[in-house]
């Protein structure tokens, strides 16, 4: 019996639907039982919701008024204190899993998984390593626990159908006060989630100012979709951080993913690698995002994208 | 603040096309560019920062690997670490391990702070931090984009995916850098001659003590399917065409 524990993401209101994308991940381990659990200060409606996800077995709801900020020094004793009798314990490589897995597995003396992009058996798992340019099956130790991060972009997110039962539970771990939540700035937008997003137009320097990423925002708003940039564009200050796409920002899976005034560096292609239809609109007709698009426009992206914004919303 | 240590990852240069091994035992390094880890070089350039504003007295430059790894600490060394640590090791070793020889020269150098990149671009594992500061029971500020100092804290603020989130923590800790925290500096031709007398030290992984542990044990490498090239449109209409017959619009 594959014995799983996966910690849940969540912004204190809801579930990140990266949660979804690990139980997919760790139902792919042979013969598995996945508890989710939730660490949080009053997480009851958050353990409700992690209950419904497909597949779930239990759902172990941790309150404690020291969760009520996701900080990884202080989660990852608790997580370690639960983790008794499991054989995995996975969590998102998002952000938010990237900073408390590491943790996790050190406190546990195991090497981490990082970046699971798929199952090959309870300890052999796939992972892409040199931004993307090259996949690495590694397998872990079979006597010990096993700790992972999910590549979220590279599994569907589970159904919400499921009534699992939920547990209260409690650990005695003894929380370091060294760590101290000040504050989060986050982005504030009506559009989708760039994570999560079905479809997705991102910009690149080539755009040459913050005001003149407005046709970007406007392009994505005919299509409803969400807005992403390159690293270019965010170090030049048109767009904030949480925008970036690639290796070393927003790694993602849109149906639909438009690249405007992107060249195509390694570093942002292995962040849309797994969308469904790329298309770039670029004036170089050498860029390098032309060899991996599924649809090209060579042009002035200055004249191109105002006329699909109004041809698609005719 | 008296000491800063730094991590110094030799990889392959970011600008280089990877390509995997016929065999699948890794990648082409053979007569590969090879650089400074970009998150590192971050690290370090923010540690000499904080040196400059007075707030450090010592920064000292940490690498493991074979004895290649010089130059890159040599290159450290030029941009203005003062000395310099090569870990010697002929074979791989594993993350954890890492974390363990980093924490055995936390305990013999007792710096206030570590500063690391938040990955490297070679195995991209996003960890070696994270688990330093576990093994040492101290503090974390990962992805850092700022870092202000105040005596015995640090108010880091971290690219999250949700925005930017501040976080303070007591020091010592390790903080691994994200790429917005600031743009490494050029080395000069006179600090490359100057950073040949500075100090580098060698040392065994033994010679600290730390027994390697059991690491991921690498079965293969493969090239990743490839994307093939796809249709060229000439305008808008038959992109919008493509799109709708694609069904995505």
């Amino acid at each position: 019996m594959t014995r799983v524990l996966l910690i849940a993401e969540h912004d204190g209101t809801s579930i990140n639907q990266s949660t979804a994308k690990c139980v997919a991940c760790a139902t792919e381990l042979p013969d598995a039982e996945v508890h989710v659990a939730v660490f949080a200060d009053d997480g009851a409606t958050l353990a409700g919701e992690a209950a419904r996800l497909a597949s779930v077995a239990k759902v172990l709801q941790v309150d404690r008024p020291e969760n009520r900020h996701a900080l990884a020094a202080v989660v990852a004793p608790q997580v370690v204190a639960l983790a008794e009798g499991y054989s995995h314990v996975f969590g998102p490589s998002t952000t938010f899993g990237k900073d408390l897995m590491a943790r996790v597995a050190a406190l546990l003396s195991v090497n981490q998984v990082s970046d699971v992009m798929s199952v090959e058996s309870s300890h052999r798992f796939k992972r892409p390593v040199y931004a993307g340019n090259a996949i690495l099956t590694v397998e872990a130790p079979s006597d010990r626990p096993v700790v992972a991060t999910v590549r979220t972009a590279s599994y569907q997110a589970v159904g919400m159908d499921n009534d699992a039962a939920i547990e209260k539970t409690s650990t005695d771990a003894e929380l370091p006060q060294h760590t101290r939540f000040v504050e989060l700035k986050a982005g504030k937008s009506d559009r989708p989630d760039l994570q999560t997003a079905s479809k997705v137009v991102s910009g690149g320097r080539a755009l040459g100012s913050s005001e003149n990423f407005d046709i970007i925002y406007k392009l994505a708003d005919t299509l409803n979709a969400a807005v992403g940039a390159s690293r270019a564009a965010v170090d030049a200050g048109y767009v904030p951080n949480e925008m970036q796409v690639g290796q070393t920002g927003k790694i993602i899976a849109p149906e639909l993913y438009i690249a405007v005034g992107i060249s195509g560096a390694i570093q942002h292609l292995t962040g849309i690698k797994d969308a469904g239809t790329i298309v770039a609109i670029n004036k170089d007709a050498d860029a390098p995002i032309f060899e991996i698009a599924d649809l090209g426009l060579v042009g002035d992206l200055f004249k191109i994208v105002p006329e699909l914004a109004e041809a698609l919303s005719r | 603040m008296e000491k800063i240590l730094v991590g110094l990852k030799r990889v392959v240069d970011f600008n280089v096309r990877v390509r995997v091994k016929s065999d699948g035992s890794g990648v082409e390094t053979d007569g590969v560019k090879m650089s400074i880890n970009p998150f590192d070089e971050i690290a370090l350039e923010e540690a000499l920062r904080i040196r400059e504003r007075g707030d450090a007295s010592e920064i000292i430059a940490v690498s493991i690997g074979n004895s290649d790894a010089q130059q890159q600490l040599r290159t450290g060394l030029a941009m203005g670490a003062d000395r310099a640590i090569l870990v010697l090791t002929d074979s791989p070793v594993d993350q954890l391990t890492i974390a363990g020889i980093f924490l055995a020269l936390v305990k013999k150098e007792k710096p206030d702070l570590v500063l690391l990149g938040k990955q490297a671009i070679d195995n991209d594992n996003n960890q070696t931090g994270q688990m330093l500061a576990a093994l040492w029971g101290r503090p974390q500020a990962t992805f850092a984009s700022n870092i202000e100092l105040s005596g015995a804290t640090a108010k880091v603020t971290r690219e999250v995916d949700a925005g930017l989130e501040t976080i303070e923590v007591d020091l010592p800790a390790v903080i691994t850098t994200d790429l917005r925290l600031n743009e490494p500096r050029y080395v000069k031709l006179p600090d490359i001659m100057k950073a040949k007398k500075k100090p580098l030290e060698q040392i065994s992984i033994a010679d600290l003590g730390v027994e390697p542990s059991c690491g991921l044990k690498e079965i293969s490498y493969e090239a990743p399917p490839r994307r093939s090239k796809g249709t060229m449109v000439e305008d808008v209409a038959s992109l919008v065409a493509a799109l709708k017959a694609k069904g995505l619009v």
